[in-house]
């Protein structure tokens, strides 16, 4: 290998604000009133099992789909359902939810045991009824990425710990707390999916406390190996994270196994391990609550389908008026219309920001500096793709690979005209598929 | 609530402190041409970037547009095209030369990041065009009992052409010859380049490019390289006026390439054209071709060649 191959991929450097990096986390009491949407993944929404009036329990699923692109949906509270109704989500789409009146009893439901686990079958079973979905953030349902249609070609393993998103610290409170359970999680995988031989812990170096635990977690186990990244935004994506600790090249239109490998978030592999031991669904999920407008930013276990505005009450309510509520990191996260949103299997951060921190950037007209041009994790080039978007030109947007777009939003960060980069290349993609 | 798209966080540098960085890395090419040639080419800046910023105003009030000027950008455009000027230019003149720039250069192209060539530098050769005798006008500062004197006389590049006596090494460092009032203190305008360069305005590749290729192609055809880089509009040209994002490559292949035609073109007019000096022609000529050096060093965007 020539020494001028490159192993690293281009991106910004952010501050961290990892201010709840050493805040154990807290488990929040269920509310009174929980809401389930039915859609909490990366596909297609469960159907529900329950109807109004009936008496559910913690763990007991109340949707599902047969469809592959589905994960089940399970109670996080016991009670009775009070009601269906719908929810428009954050990108506009209508969610039915079920809606759970909390009796404070937290019974467990009969089905919660630990599930029986013989072969890969009986894992992959048990992994999709868990519920559990990538909680790095897509959403996408674990027991998809891990049916793998040549399992004999998939030899390595990626466990997602980069956490390149300022703010958030909910996958390194992960670590902390349930290191173990990061190792037990990568063995069943190990033992259950492909043929793995190799597996790469990739976390950012500004977690030095995350790597020195994860190495003396992983010293007995020579195939595991914890790989430092250099912390620079975004490389807990997917393909960059590949590239950098394998130095596979995940093409277009390419999933990771098509080079031999499946990524899990830390979070994910965890829960995974927990889940065989105990057989409790996914019905919580860690959250990093901070930002200029949380009264005690902190890291708090809640239960799913809380309101938004149940997790900040928690936290002490707004020190400020809110003006801006993300669901997600400040890079990629989405921003909230209402705190009476609920929280979701994916969701990992809560944010809010007061009037200071979000106020609008002045827009000026692109000064072609090339800042996008040089932040590209991807190599793309946003600035020619916002002027041939503006022109139309679906050949020009086809040659400029706006397809590879993964939207992390480097581009838009280092923009000194404050263009919204990010947006126009969505608007791209939209735009050459409709014209393809 | 806000409802915005991500991302949520952007960075402190704005186009208005890029534009900020770019005045205060020319303060001190400003501050020896106030040394060397006096308060008058403080006057000629001053009347040249208030009538750039009056120009780019009334355009865009006229035209219906929103105001620009506060992104600086006019105000660079002043202080590059006065720096361009001979200190004894009369002011009218470069009031005209404010108009050239901003008027027709940049505005009538669509204003900030549309224009085609440097303003600055199209201003500077219209006028050198249209008023010859005075835009040849240049003083020399000379250092004698009394202090610094003007003398009149040639620049550098001229009086080589002419077969005069060359000027020291070190009286073209600190600027100790004729030109006009920005160009001659390769000292300054080196200290601009590297603040430039430490704030993340500029890259190395444009002007490291260009010098470096006037080095070498003038001391391969038998000039003396020294000489050469010292002399002239190089440093001001590569520093400040090539390296204009506008009219320059996006890509640091482009850019690379860019700065050796620059250098390649400057030394083919130096050494062959009746011309002394080669710059302001060589970056415009590289500014047309920006557009086509963009196309064919576009970045390899990751993913394989599908």
């Amino acid at each position: 290998m020539s020494i001028f191959a490159q192993k690293t991929l281009k991106g910004v450097s952010l501050y961290h604000h990892k201010n709840t990096e050493d805040l154990a986390t807290v488990v929040m009491p269920a509310p009174d009133k929980v809401y389930i949407p039915l859609l909490q993944h990366m596909g297609i929404p469960c159907t529900p099992l329950v109807k109004v009036g009936d008496l559910v329990k913690v763990g007991q699923k109340i949707g599902d789909c047969e469809k592959m692109f589905s994960a089940p949906i399970h109670s996080s509270v016991s009670g009775k359902v009070a009601a269906f109704q719908d929810i428009i989500s954050p990108n506009g789409s209508r969610t039915q939810t079920v809606v759970i009146e909390n009796d404070h009893l937290d019974t467990i439901d009969e089905s919660v045991a630990p599930p029986e686990v013989t072969d890969t079958k009986s894992f992959l079973q048990a992994v999709r009824e868990s519920g559990l979905v990538g909680l790095g953030g897509a959403g996408f349902p674990v027991h998809m990425k891990l049916s793998l249609r040549e399992p004999e070609k998939v030899d390595t393993l990626i466990i997602n710990i980069a956490e390149c998103e300022p703010y958030i610290t909910s996958d390194y409170r992960n670590v902390m707390e349930d290191g173990p359970d990061i190792i037990k999680g990568i063995q069943e995988v190990c033992r259950y999916v492909g043929k793995i031989t190799q597996v790469f812990i990739g976390v950012e170096d500004n977690k030095p406390k995350a790597i020195t635990y994860l190495k003396e977690l992983t010293q007995q186990y020579d195939n595991i190996t914890v790989v430092p990244l250099r912390s620079q935004y975004p490389k807990g994506a997917e393909k960059v994270l590949i590239y950098e600790t394998t130095g596979r090249v995940v093409g277009d239109g390419m999933i990771p196994a098509d080079v031999g490998v499946v990524v899990m978030n830390g979070t994910s592999v965890a829960y995974v391990a927990k889940y065989l031991q105990t057989g409790l669904p996914l019905i919580s999920k860690r959250l990093t609550v901070d930002g200029s407008a949380v009264t005690k930013p902190q890291n708090v276990r809640v239960p799913l389908g809380s309101r938004f505005i149940d997790v900040i009450n928690f936290c002490g309510g707004y020190k400020e008026t809110p003006k801006k509520m993300l669901m997600g990191g400040p890079m990629m996260g989405i921003a909230v219309y209402d705190h009476e949103y609920p929280v979701l299997k994916n969701n990992n951060a809560l944010l809010c920001f007061g009037e200071k921190e979000t106020r609008a950037a002045f827009e000026t007209d692109c000064i072609r500096c090339g800042r996008c041009v040089r932040a590209c994790p991807f190599g793309l080039m946003p600035a020619s793709i916002e002027r041939a978007l503006k022109a139309k030109d679906v050949d020009a947007l086809k040659d400029l690979k706006v397809n590879r777009c993964m939207e992390c939003g480097s581009c838009a960060y280092v923009c000194p005209a404050k263009r919204s980069l990010v947006l126009s290349n969505r608007m791209a993609k939209k735009f050459v598929r409709e014209h393809a | 609530m806000i409802i915005v798209p991500s991302p949520h966080m952007k960075d402190s540098v704005t186009t208005q402190t890029v534009m900020r960085d770019v005045l205060i890395a020319m303060a001190p090419a400003l501050v020896a041409s106030v040394v060397l040639f006096g308060f008058r080419s403080l006057l000629v800046t001053a009347v040249c970037v208030a009538s750039c910023i009056l120009f780019e105003y009334l355009f865009r009030l006229v035209t219906k547009r929103e105001n620009t000027i506060s992104d600086l950008s006019a105000a660079v455009t002043g202080v590059l095209l006065a720096f361009n000027l001979p200190v004894s230019l009369p002011l009218w003149m470069a009031v005209i030369g404010s108009f050239v720039s901003i008027v027709i250069v940049k505005q009538l192209f669509g204003g900030i990041g549309q224009n085609f060539a440097n303003p600055a530098l199209v201003g500077r050769i219209v006028l050198f065009i249209s008023f010859a005798s005075q835009m040849t006008n240049f003083a020399n500062p000379t250092l004698t009992d009394q202090g610094i004197e003007l003398i009149t006389g040639a620049t550098p590049l001229g009086t080589l052409a002419q077969g005069g006596t060359p000027t020291s090494y070190w009286n073209l460092f600190i600027g100790m010859h004729g030109g006009v009032l920005g160009e001659t203190c390769a000292l300054a305008l080196l200290l601009g380049g590297v603040y430039l360069v430490v704030r993340k305005v500029i890259t190395v590749t444009i002007p490291v490019a260009y010098i470096g290729t006037v080095f070498l192609f003038s001391w391969i055809l038998g000039a003396d390289p020294v000489y050469q880089i010292l002399s002239g509009g190089l440093m001001l040209g590569a520093i400040f006026m090539a390296t204009d994002y506008t009219t320059s490559p996006v890509t640091e292949k482009g850019k690379l390439i860019f700065g050796i035609g620059c250098g390649l073109i400057t030394v083919i007019i130096r050494q062959y054209a009746s011309y002394a000096e080669g710059v302001s022609f060589a970056i415009l000529l590289m500014n047309i071709l920006t557009p086509h050096i963009d196309r064919l060093t576009r970045q390899k965007a990751f993913g394989g060649d599908k």
